[in-house]
């Protein structure tokens, strides 16, 4: 187990230099990052200045290896705009972010997982329509069209939720349940496909010819087994969820950091972007981390068998 | 060589087949489109799509460009105020919002082909590398493509979008190039389990080699799993192409009308005048819908081991 878990901590310490190897390079493929970060009416030697303020003219791999000092102690330089440290920034969006996904996540799991179990026990009832509906509206509405027609009709024409912002509780509903929506849809086909495939199993069939009641081998034998592929998607679209609510925050002005980093391209505040990037990336990668290890907490199998 | 003619088992896919088992194959793909009817709507659509990108100019006299400040923001033709001139209304400059629609089929079906076509292509070689070479090469590949797979994909989209500056071609490049870990990744396992199968094995022994092997064996049974990959992420970079536009980080808004900028310029209009960001954004997922549902059944029909699990 221990040597399970320090191999699943390299990789994801190696993950993470990569991120930052990915991050400081990628302002830099247009060969001149001052150029990228200045307004574009900048004069030359305005930009001038700028590149010796932030020392782009130092060799390539002095400046890396300042980044990455910088990187490893959270400190990605000042923001552009703010003129503050960039990573205090994204820190203090964090909690808004954590809420408007876990909000969405749990709303995922409450209504997904019910739907898709019924959906695979009964297959072809009207429960299982409504699943597998909801599932291909999940892959297939724009969540940005989602949040603005929500907005329309829900926010201004029924007056049910507020329309942005994050003052009271009712404000989280409608971008919580736009973010989970997608992952609703794939947590009731993959509990529903994980149901038909368990059903035929030999197992489950003992269990009803040795008279065991259909509650006891539903829950006892059945949901056990659809658990492990659950925890690995929820783990993986958590992740997802925390890194991907940039449209959703920024149609419901939600002050986390996909709104941040809306508005940190608007003013080419590099050194915040680049801030959100390695932090978001590193809250992933965690996550990743402990689903593995729930994983392998779950299901003996993978802790004894490599 | 002629006598491997005999051992090689016919590949599904070669043109060289026989004008019979093409009718057969028809016939069969025939017969599972016709069980599974979200297939058949999924086929549909996107033939509707496809059909409204070439015919834009016929489908629509207006031009997409045109601004008439005094017919603007026109409600749609159904609406009190509305005028079959602009069935969808028109938008805050008074450009024509279908024939917009229908030209933004255009710029989202070249961003998802061109984009599936290089992300397929760089996916292949790079997998079919790693799956048959084996060995520290392809732990050094697979470890880059996990890297790259297991970071927050739309962050980093955005942030190469910033940097790089709008244009269509950047827009095909960085989906091509970003999404070409996850073709490399099917491909590389499909072809592990290829190479294990026993035909490869038959095909070895008598005599055939690796050209052979991977162009006569290999390829053709990737294609199945690859096509229908491929139909999923098209429909993927249409969606991510629109998220760009409403960004600000995709095409040009002067240059071609996109959905993805006319959601993003309805957008400041939404309360007041809904229509104009409601049919790009129903057009967008048209379409993905229809990808959906083609690639569902593209997968059912492609894949037999996959069928099972879906009753």
């Amino acid at each position: 187990m221990t040597k399970y878990l320090l191999s699943k901590i390299t990789q994801s310490l190696v993950l993470l230099f990569g991120v930052v190897f990915l991050v400081f390079f990628m302002v830099r493929i247009t060969g001149d990052p001052a150029a990228l970060m200045m307004p574009r009416e900048s004069s030359p030697e305005q930009i001038e200045a700028f590149r010796e303020k932030m020392g782009f003219n130092d060799p390539i791999l002095v400046q890396f290896s300042r980044f990455l000092k910088g990187a490893v102690r959270g400190d990605f330089g000042a923001s552009l705009h703010f003129k503050t440290p960039a990573m205090p920034l994204v820190l203090e969006r964090l909690p808004a972010t954590v809420q408007l996904a876990s909000t969405g996540l749990l709303m995922a799991v409450i209504i997904g997982i019910p739907i898709g179990l019924v959906g695979g026990f009964t297959p072809g009832s009207l429960i299982d329509s409504i699943g597998r509906f909801i599932a291909l509206m999940g892959q297939s509405v724009p969540n940005f069209w989602l949040g603005l027609m929500m907005i329309i009709y829900l926010g201004v024409g029924l007056g049910w939720f507020p329309t942005f912002g994050r003052d009271e509780w009712k404000s989280v509903v409608m971008p919580a349940f736009v973010l989970g929506l997608p992952v609703m849809g794939q947590l009731v086909r993959l509990t529903r496909s994980s149901v038909l495939e368990i059903r035929g199993e030999d197992f489950i069939r003992t269990a009803h010819s040795k008279g065991l009641k259909p509650n006891t081998i539903y829950t006892k034998h059945v949901f056990r087994n659809i658990a492990i592929p659950l925890i690995s998607v929820i783990g993986v679209q958590f992740g997802y969820m925390l890194g991907g609510s940039i449209y959703i925050e920024a149609i419901f002005s939600w002050p986390g950091m996909g709104g941040l980093l809306e508005q940190s391209i608007g003013w080419r505040d590099f050194p915040l972007i680049q801030a959100i990037a390695v932090f978001t990336s590193l809250v992933v990668l965690a996550l990743n981390l402990l689903t593995d290890l729930a994983y392998s907490i779950v299901d003996p199998r993978i802790r004894y068998g490599r | 060589m002629a006598d491997n003619e005999a051992f090689a088992p016919k590949t599904a896919d070669s043109l060289l087949d026989t004008e019979k088992t093409f009718k057969d194959k028809l016939a069969y793909f025939g017969r599972f489109l016709w069980r599974d009817k979200g297939g058949i709507i999924g086929l549909v659509v996107f033939l509707i799509v496809v059909l409204a990108a070439i015919f834009a100019p016929v489908i629509t006299s207006q031009s997409p460009f045109d601004q008439n400040l005094r017919a603007s923001k026109m409600p749609p033709a159904w609406q009190e105020g509305g005028d079959w001139e602009h069935p969808f209304g028109t938008d805050s400059l008074g450009k024509d919002i279908f024939s917009r629609v229908i030209y933004g089929a255009r710029v989202s079906l070249m961003v998802g082909l061109f984009g599936v076509l290089i992300a397929g292509a760089l996916g292949l070689i790079i997998g079919a590398i790693a799956g048959y070479v084996g060995g520290r090469l392809d732990a050094a590949i697979m470890g880059g493509v996990n890297l790259i797979l297991s970071l927050p994909y739309l962050l980093f989209v955005v942030f190469i979008a910033a940097v790089l500056g709008r244009s269509l071609l950047n827009v095909i490049l960085i989906f091509g190039i970003t999404d070409a870990p996850i073709f490399a990744r099917v491909t590389r396992g499909e072809v592990l389990r290829i190479r294990r199968s026993g035909y490869i094995e038959s095909a070895i022994s008598a005599g055939a080699r690796w050209p052979r092997i991977i162009f006569d064996h290999i390829i053709p049974n990737l294609i199945g799993p690859l096509i229908t990959l491929a139909t999923f992420e098209m429909s993927a970079m249409i969606f991510y192409e629109a998220g760009l536009g409403f960004l600000g980080l995709s095409v040009p808004p002067n240059e071609f009308p996109t959905w993805g900028n006319m959601l993003a310029a309805g957008r400041k209009y939404m309360t007041s005048y809904p229509w104009m960001a409601s049919f790009p954004g129903l057009a967008i997922m048209f379409t993905s819908l229809g990808m959906n549902l083609l690639g569902d059944w593209l997968r059912d029909v492609l894949d037999p081991r996959l069928r099972r699990s879906r009753k």
